[in-house]
């Protein structure tokens, strides 16, 4: 037939992973930089940066713990400030990662298999750096243990109706399934490693976590079961994460947060802000690990355009918030919308619509979308965006509420300051080893990509 | 092709193949000739294999709907039990058993114990950590996690026969046949 012998559509594109590539090196190429890359002075010069700026979060903790929380810019009307503004920041960037490795993996995009080990590592970092605020925000993170439900002398237990504690179980149960993921993911990788190792030591660190995987077909058979089940559990914690993130503000009263739009547009949010950070981060490391040939513009590609579909939906939430301050006729609405226009954060509200509506607009265009260096500044412009967008919804909310008389300003501290660029620096630590310790990409997911290792005679036989 | 034996009690007979349709293609003619015990080994999952060595049961899924019931099920009763029996909370007139405020609790429960369940599950049924087997033995097996693909006859197996598995084997043309000592 003579449509067979033209090209299909799918295979017109850039490849998911370069061609000439096998079994074997692919494996060698990843886990080399693993096993027997030199560690370089770039690499040390930036630890030393990253390093020093977690321990500015070290700084700041331990102060705080000693002063409490007053050390920060908190105060009433504005009680939550940067903790809280920083905390759903860090939670929404996590959330690229469960959808790359969790829905894609359920929508059989097989470009994810070689951007998902290190965006379930973001993932991962991000939560960590989130769940460090709202801990210390309780201004005694010694007793964050009562949030849990646990018979005690005290007689207490936790509020089930309240939406933070809600929080509690969303955000501790995203990290240990994430977790557990992530680590599901590496057991293959880990007896990939323990066999080409060359030192013992190696050897024997990397045996230990791969629990001695030797890739029997029953053992394959269960893993691969294991694994979609979870694909399909971290699917919903993909949606309902942010989703109880944001039932913390729309529960409450307070104009600007107790809007029915807000699940939705947090979680696209937090999905917008997740790929930027996975773009920022893919780019340098590809071109500094040589990754082209995995990481493909069409992945950085496909990237961009998640990310200008997750930020029209923002734009949405930000046109649909407009709206009803205007058409709902409540003064506390329609004020909140000229507050956020004319008021004393005017200029954070511009940066934001510029951050997160306008600019990210030049990805329509294929020359930004393959273009490395204009992708990377449009994803950190967008980082910026959503960061601001958080304050916004903390702070300018907070700041006008019903009572003029309860009006205030928030200014944050130095200590506010060095907290967030403290879990920056935690993050980007956190990242710096991951690189040189962990298969950065998944190797036996990679290769189930080559076309050797289809088997299409085993089904045959069967009939 | 190499042979290659050795003194010690015998665990099986392993075979190197280069490629998955290779080992899929070995695995059924082998299932089909009566062994029972044999297993295949691959760096990746490949589709059909545990089927053609005969592995059909797989009791996963019944172990993550299982853990999922019980962290649903028991996070419900904990809420009610806290809310409605041994401390009950006038929270803003709202009766003591407001179930819609129960959900996110009891559903973010559910996918934490159905998720733990499906991955301790999954390392518990394939008997891991095992710190020991047999099959390292064999030095080519270190390929087993890169580009080679093995078959094993264990020696457990009733129709396995030293020489007769052996020639068995060896007309399913492997690059080589290895005797893995226990």
């Amino acid at each position: 037939m003579a449509t067979n012998t033209q090209i299909p559509v799918a295979d017109r594109r850039v490849p998911v992973i370069a061609p000439g590539h096998t079994f074997s090196t692919i494996g060698e190429k990843i886990s080399n930089i693993v096993l027997s890359r030199p560690v370089s002075l770039g690499w040390i010069f930036g630890f030393l940066i990253v390093f020093s700026m977690m321990n500015l979060l070290m700084i700041a903790l331990g102060y705080l713990f000693i002063k409490g929380t007053g050390i920060w810019g908190i105060n009433i009307p504005i009680g939550w400030g940067f903790a809280i503004v920083n905390f759903v920041w860090w939670i929404g960037i996590g959330h690229a990662g469960t959808l790359i490795s969790a829905i894609l993996c359920l929508l059989r995009q097989t470009w994810r298999n070689s951007i998902n080990r290190f965006a379930e590592a973001m993932t991962l970092f991000a939560v960590a750096c989130a769940g460090i605020f709202p801990l210390a925000h309780t201004g005694r993170p010694w007793l964050a243990y009562w949030l849990f439900p646990y018979p005690n002398t005290m007689r207490y237990w936790p509020n089930f109706r309240s939406p933070l504690v809600w929080d509690v179980f969303a955000v501790s149960t995203y990290f240990t399934i994430s977790l557990v993921f992530w680590f599901v993911g590496l057991i293959p990788d880990f007896a990939s490693l323990r066999d080409r190792a060359e030192s013992t030591l190696v050897q024997r660190i990397y045996g230990l976590l791969a629990m001695g995987w030797r890739g029997s077909a029953r053992h394959w058979h269960r893993y691969e079961t294991a694994y979609l089940l979870l694909a399909g559990l971290a699917t919903p914690l993909v949606l309902s994460v942010h989703t109880v993130v944001s039932f913390d503000f729309a529960v409450g009263i307070v104009p600007g947060w107790h809007t029915t739009i807000f699940p939705p547009y947090f979680v696209a949010g937090a999905i917008y802000s997740g790929f930027a950070m996975v773009l920022c981060l893919a780019i340098p490391i590809r071109a500094i690990y040589g990754l082209q040939d995995f990481i493909t513009m069409r992945h950085l590609e496909n990237a961009a355009k998640v990310m200008l579909a997750t930020g029209l939906i923002v734009a949405y939430g930000y046109g649909m918030e407009a709206f009803m301050g205007w058409y709902s006729g409540s003064q506390f609405d329609s004020f909140l919308l000229w507050n956020r226009l004319h008021g004393p954060y005017r200029l954070s509200y511009a940066a934001l619509l510029a951050c997160n509506i306008f600019i990210p607009q030049v990805l329509w265009l294929k020359k930004f979308r393959v273009s490395t260096g204009w992708l990377w500044l449009v994803s950190f412009v967008v980082l910026v965006g959503m960061w601001l967008e958080r304050f916004i919804i903390v702070v300018v909310s907070l700041s006008r509420d019903f009572l003029t008389s309860s009006w205030g300003q928030y200014y944050p501290t130095k200590w506010d300051w060095m907290t967030f660029a403290g879990t920056i620096g935690m993050f980007l630590t956190a990242m710096w080893l991951f690189v040189r310790i962990l298969p950065m990409i998944s190797i036996f997911e990679l290769r189930t990509l080559l076309p050797e290792s289809q088997v299409h005679e085993a089904a045959e036989v069967k009939q | 092709m190499t042979i290659e034996t050795s003194e010690s009690p015998i665990y099986g007979l392993m075979a190197e193949f280069d490629s998955a349709q290779e080992l899929v293609a070995a695995a059924h003619k082998t299932h089909a000739a009566g062994y029972q015990k044999i297993d295949a080994y691959s760096p990746f999952p490949i589709e059909g294999l545990a089927e053609a060595i005969g592995f059909h049961k797989n009791s996963v899924p019944l172990v993550v709907l299982i853990g999922g019931l019980i962290g649903g099920i028991s996070a419900y009763a904990l809420q009610y039990w806290v809310a409605v029996i041994t401390y009950p909370v006038n929270v803003a007139g709202r009766p003591y058993h407001s179930w819609p405020s129960f959900i996110i609790v009891t559903f973010e429960l559910t996918i934490l114990f159905a998720g733990l369940s499906a991955a301790i599950g999954m390392i518990a049924l394939n008997g891991l950590p095992m710190p020991y087997h047999p099959v390292f033995n064999v030095p080519e097996f270190a390929k087993a996690s890169e580009n080679k693909f093995f078959l094993i006859v264990f020696s457990s197996d009733p129709k396995y026969d030293a020489a007769r598995t052996r020639s068995f084997l060896n007309d399913l043309a492997p690059r080589m046949i290895a005797e893995v000592p226990s």
